[in-house]
Formats: structure tokens, sequence, C-alpha cells
């Protein structure tokens, strides 16, 4: 089989709890997030994300105290974000236990992040992170949690990220997310042949069938839910299993 | 007494919390007297292979890897790092294990990024594990088939995904990382 597809549950953490949106906004409490990543890790989630959504807006620092209560109780890879703007930043996240960081507004703000984040962890520790959203003609970069729109187009900025020394690119797309409607395929699609790393698909997962097409029509690397996953709608065994009759590659 | 080794190039926290859920507290330190005195040492890594060789011969760390006698297990760029030379910054490396390191090539440098099968399995750090199990990788540059190699992966191509000389050990998965298998790997290391 070869290198599998992975499969990422998203820990959207706010005030210290696990939450959920329906495209990004009307927040939803689902649990305790250091409960969700044991149940998750057990059940062969391939990856964890945690974002601490408010850390942006309200200017706080990540919850590193939560980082590293999670990172001592799951052996599977570990990524964080929010707020993250410095190599300071970075250090004291990997000090807590992260493996890899997200960096997404500050990176727009100031490209050079990427850039000295990769020559100072090396690329495979920055995972750049990206909000879309469909406008009339193009898919728009978003910022700040997808309130503040920019004129950049992905296409671009998803380049411009990988030529900088980006490992990784977590793509979110707005308009699906929390719609269980379906990832945005074509979107994943039209990015991949500019792209050499990895891209995580995010935003839409309604069912398991999603999730074959985004790895199909979508071509994506890695495909990332929440709201699903949390609410236990669908379960990691069951959806993997279903992958494998599509004969799509993942880790059993 | 387990060390990991601590350098420029190390996110030893993983490991040292992974250690920590098989009930081992690892020493992490770059003191080359602990780590000579150490019963077994983990050489973790990631990062740029020319930066991390020249701060462990800044450090005399060099010296300390290849002249310890007891299990050593080098991770991801740990192991790159024992090879004989490394494509990534043309670097003369430690020399542990004669082959070179490349880097995966379709005229654009390929990240290897996920979980992907270990095949060919004969080592002692591979008891009790089958064939063809997943393990995380996260790479750009590979270490070539020899005859030290105790497990294989393919990618791009072929390649080494663990390779072992008497006491040296390395793997260029995580373990660390990669669920209870690779927890089982790294519970067969400290038993060995």
């Amino acid at each position: 089989m070869g290198l599998t597809k992975r499969l990422i549950a998203c820990l959207d953490v706010k005030d210290g709890r696990t939450v959920k949106g329906v495209q990004f906004e009307s927040l939803r409490d689902m649990g305790d997030p250091v409960a969700l990543a044991g149940y998750y890790t057990e059940a062969g989630i391939d990856e964890l994300v945690f974002l601490d959504i408010s850390a942006t807006n309200e200017r706080r620092k990540t919850l590193t105290g939560l980082v590293k209560r999670i990172a001592r109780e799951i052996n599977i890879p570990f990524t964080v974000g929010g707020g993250i703007s410095s190599i300071a930043d970075v250090d004291a996240l990997l000090e807590f236990g992260a493996d890899k960081v997200s960096v997404n507004t500050a990176a727009i703000n100031d490209q050079s992040l990427i850039e000295n984040l990769s020559k100072r962890f090396g690329s495979q520790c920055v995972v750049v992170a990206i909000d879309a959203k469909q406008t009339a003609d193009d898919w728009l970069v978003y910022k700040n949690g997808g309130t503040v729109a920019t004129k950049i187009p992905v296409t671009s900025w998803v380049k411009t990220a990988q030529d900088l020394g980006a490992g990784e690119i977590l793509l979110t797309a707005i308009n699906n997310d929390g719609t269980k409607s379906g990832f945005a395929n074509e979107l994943y699609n039209s990015i991949s042949p500019y792209l050499r790393i990895p891209v995580i698909a995010s935003g839409g997962a309604g069912n398991a069938q999603h999730f074959a097409e985004v790895f199909t029509q979508g071509n994506a690397d890695a495909a990332l839910a929440a709201g699903i996953f949390h609410n236990r709608m669908l379960g990691v065994p069951a959806l993997k299993q279903f992958l494998l009759t599509q004969n799509i590659p993942v880790r059993i | 007494m387990i060390a990991i080794l601590k350098y420029n190039a190390g996110n030893v926290c993983s490991v040292a919390f992974a250690l920590r859920r098989l009930g081992v507290d690892a020493v992490v330190t770059d003191d080359v007297v602990v780590l000579g005195g150490a019963d077994k040492i983990i050489f973790p890594g990631v990062g740029a292979a020319g930066a991390a060789m020249a701060y462990l011969r800044e450090k005399r760390l060099d010296e300390v890897i290849c002249s310890f006698q007891k299990p050593l297990l080098g991770i991801c760029l740990g192991m790159q790092l024992m090879c004989s030379f490394s494509a990534e910054g043309n670097v003369d490396c430690l020399d542990i294990f004669s082959q070179k390191v490349r880097r995966f090539d379709d005229g654009e440098c390929l990240q290897h990024v996920g979980w992907n099968q270990i095949k060919q399995l004969s080592s002692p750090l591979f008891k009790g594990i089958a064939e063809d199990e997943y393990q995380y990788f996260v790479h750009g540059y590979y270490a070539e088939i020899s005859a030290r190699t105790i497990a294989v992966t393919n990618y791009e191509n072929a390649f080494s995904a663990a390779l072992q000389r008497d006491n040296f050990y390395g793997v260029q998965f995580h373990p660390e990382k990669s669920g209870p298998v690779g927890q089982r790997i790294l519970q067969n290391f400290l038993s060995l």
C-alpha cells in the first residue's frame, strides 16, 4: 500500500474547552480537549491538530499547559496553532511537546515568519494554515480567524508559502466549514499541481464518502475534521474500513 | 540510566514523553560525561544535517556517539547523521554506517510525510513487530540500502527505514510518534 492518506482530528479550543462552529461562527461546547485527544488516539486517528482559536483575536498566547497535558497522553503527531508569531512562541510549544506548529495570520502579515521558522526548526515543523473563502471569481485568503478579507488568491499564497519553506499546507474552506456537505474538492484539486508538499483538506466533512472524494477528486494528502468526529457521527475505525473498500490506502 | 542527547536539532520533548509512557524517566543532556556513563543513548533529531554536524563537532558530542559501547538509537536526522555523508548540506557525517544520505528527487525537493510500511525486518529491534506495519515518517532525504539495512520502506524508491551495526541502531521513522507499534519498538530498544 505504501504511503497512506492521513485522517486528522482537529481540536478547536477556546478558554480551555473544545468548541465547534459553523462557518467559523456560533460556537458550541464539544468537551474536554485532553479527554478527546486520548479518545482519538485510541480510535486510530493518524494525527491531531490543536488550534487555540481565541488566540489571535484576544491576543493571548496559546495555552501551553493544555498542550503539555495533551502531548504527554498521545503517541501520534501533534500540531499546535493559534497566535503564533515568533521563534520564541514556537520554542515554547516544542518544549511543551508539540511536533509541528501551524501559523496563519502572522504569516500573512509578515511572510518572513515562515522562512525564519523553517530555517530554525526545519520545514517539517511548519504547517501554514490558510482560511479561504470563495468569492465571485476566486478563492481568496482570509485572516484573523476568517474575519478579515485579503485580496490574496489562495493559489498564489500556497505557492509563496511553499517557496518560503512551509512543510505542509492546511487549507480550510470557510464556505464548507461546519456544513457537513462535503469538502471543497475543486479547490484542493486546483492547487495540487503547484505543490510538492502535502495538503491537508479541512471544512465540510459530513460522511465517509466525503473523505473518499477529497482524496480521489480533491487529490488531498490528508483530511481534517472536527464536528463529525466530536459528536461521534462517524467513528475513525469505521471510516478507515470504508476507505479501504474504496482502495484508498490508510493505516489500520 | 537512559540519556537523550540534547543538541541544536532535536525535538527531545516528544521522545522524553514517549519514554515516560513506558515508565522510564530519561535524562536529557549534552554533557559528554553523563552521556558516556549512560546505559543507553537516544539520539533524536529534526532539522538540517549541516548545522547539526557542526554543532556536534564543536561540543565534541561526535566522539561520545562514535565511542559509545552500549545500545544507541538514532531517530530520523539522528540516524542520517550516523551515515558517512549527507547530501543535505554536502557534509561528512559520523560514518558509523557506511552508506550515504541522498535526496528524494524528481527534479524538486520531495518530502516523504506520513504513515508508511516497514518491511524485511531483521533485528531484535523489531521483535514481535509484523511485516508491513505502519510508522510515521517526515523527511526529504534518505539512507541508501546496504548490508546494515534492517528494515526497508518504499517511497520514490526503496530506502533504509532502519539500520544496525553492532550496538548502533538507527530508524528513519519516528517510533515516539507512531502509535502502539512505535511504542513496542522503543520498548524493544530499552530491553536490548
